[in-house]
């Protein structure tokens, strides 16, 4: 699955989430695409390993006098439970988009916008906006402009834009200037998930500005 | 202790909590890191007080997630890093962090030792680098890393060499995906 991927996320993306400054909205994204992209991950935990060499050189700070004695109190507090190793997510979602959706694909819970579209707003931190959605076969995906930039990951099916095709797993980041008009192929429904990070009064106009695009 | 197999140690010393729950080097370990982790929380901008409590969090999930540690893709500082910087986004930034799902070699799986020692020397290699970098760029990655948000662009660039370790990587990735294969 993994070597099927041909649009990959941007270093600079990657590096921020390493570093913990990227968005909650767009971290879902990059958790997503890193569950099923192997390239990406391996990337992405060879930037981990710069943070690795921070803290190594960080120079220790004096821990409490029954630091470890209250360490090791915690593990013993903490149920057996948490030794075991998780349990691979078998499904259309990794595990990460499966807590914000509270299950896998079958726990959706859509609502029409129009042209036969279906949408389903994920709840993260203010002052973004994710999505996921569902686009019959051949359909056009509602042609729209977006604040700041925008990732979308395809679950299922696949989509074409000027960007190119893109399948199961691949992220397109798109700036604002972009304007696209993505298709879903034929076949199956194209279901992808979509996040923008924009300034905060966005959101307060998402409603009316998605009006005309979206028929909320 | 060389430098070159200091990493290499570190990563023996989690087999032996991850295999045998061995209390000793579990505190070496603590002894070690605990002070660095503080560090990282404190520049992170966390008090004293909360950045012990997290530490302490921090170094029992070291103890309760040692079976998800794989030394042939990080270094043991690069895997008690990723969990300080998740906690330290819990706590300071109060928001959730999505995280990918985990890959791991099941019980009777383990990477193979060439592999485990090739990534060591390549984490121990690139904090050499780390050391001889110019001190205002070194400032700027470690500030990125402490969750300067101005400075999270920064990390993307770094030139610090890391193609081969990220090869490594991928290589163990390619063998583990391969193994959790065989075992379905």
């Amino acid at each position: 699955m993994t070597d099927t991927i041909r649009h990959h996320l941007p270093d600079d993306i990657l590096a921020a989430y390493s570093t913990g400054s990227l968005s909650e909205a767009f971290s879902l994204v990059v958790a997503t695409h890193v569950s099923l992209c192997d390239e990406c991950r391996a990337t992405l935990e060879s930037i981990d390993a710069v943070g690795g060499a921070v803290l190594e050189g960080c120079e220790a700070e004096p821990v409490a006098a029954e630091s470890f004695e209250a360490t090791m109190h915690r593990i013993t507090g903490q149920a057996a439970a948490t030794m075991d190793r998780p349990i691979q997510a078998a499904g259309l979602f990794p595990s990460a988009l499966r807590s914000y959706v509270g299950g896998d694909v079958d726990a959706v819970r859509w609502r029409s916008v129009g042209m036969g579209v279906r949408q389903a707003i994920l709840r993260t931190e203010p002052g973004a906006s994710v999505r996921l959605l569902c686009i019959p076969p051949g359909a056009a995906m509602p042609n729209h402009t977006h604040r700041g930039r925008e990732m979308t990951i395809v679950l299922q099916g696949a989509f074409r834009d000027e960007g190119g095709r893109f399948c199961r797993g691949d992220v397109e980041v798109a700036d604002d200037h972009v304007r696209h008009a993505p298709v879903a192929d034929a076949g199956e429904p194209c279901i992808c998930l979509a996040a923008t990070e924009a300034p905060l009064r966005f959101r307060d106009l998402l409603p009316r500005l998605a009006q005309p695009f979206f028929r909320i | 202790m060389t430098t070159d197999t200091h990493e290499a140690d570190w990563a023996e010393a989690m087999l032996r909590v991850r295999e045998a729950r061995d209390t000793a080097a579990f505190e070496a370990i603590f002894r070690h890191y605990a002070p660095r982790v503080k560090a990282f929380l404190m520049k992170s901008g966390a008090e004293p007080g909360l950045a012990e409590e997290c530490m302490q969090d921090v170094m029992a999930t070291v103890w309760t997630k040692a079976g998800l540690y794989d030394p042939s893709r990080a270094s043991l500082a690069t895997w008690i890093f990723t969990i300080a910087r998740n906690r330290r986004i819990d706590a300071i930034r109060r928001a959730r962090r999505p995280e990918p799902d985990e890959l791991y070699w099941g019980p009777e799986g383990e990477p193979d030792q060439a592999d485990v020692l090739a990534l060591q020397e390549e984490s121990a290699r690139l904090g050499r680098a780390m050391e001889q970098l110019p001190e205002a760029q070194r400032d700027l990655i470690e500030r990125a890393y402490f969750g300067d948000r101005s400075h999270s662009e920064i990390a993307a660039e770094t030139g610090l060499p890391l193609g081969t370790i990220k090869s490594r990587i991928r290589l163990a990735l390619d063998r583990l995906r391969h193994e959790m294969k065989m075992k379905r």
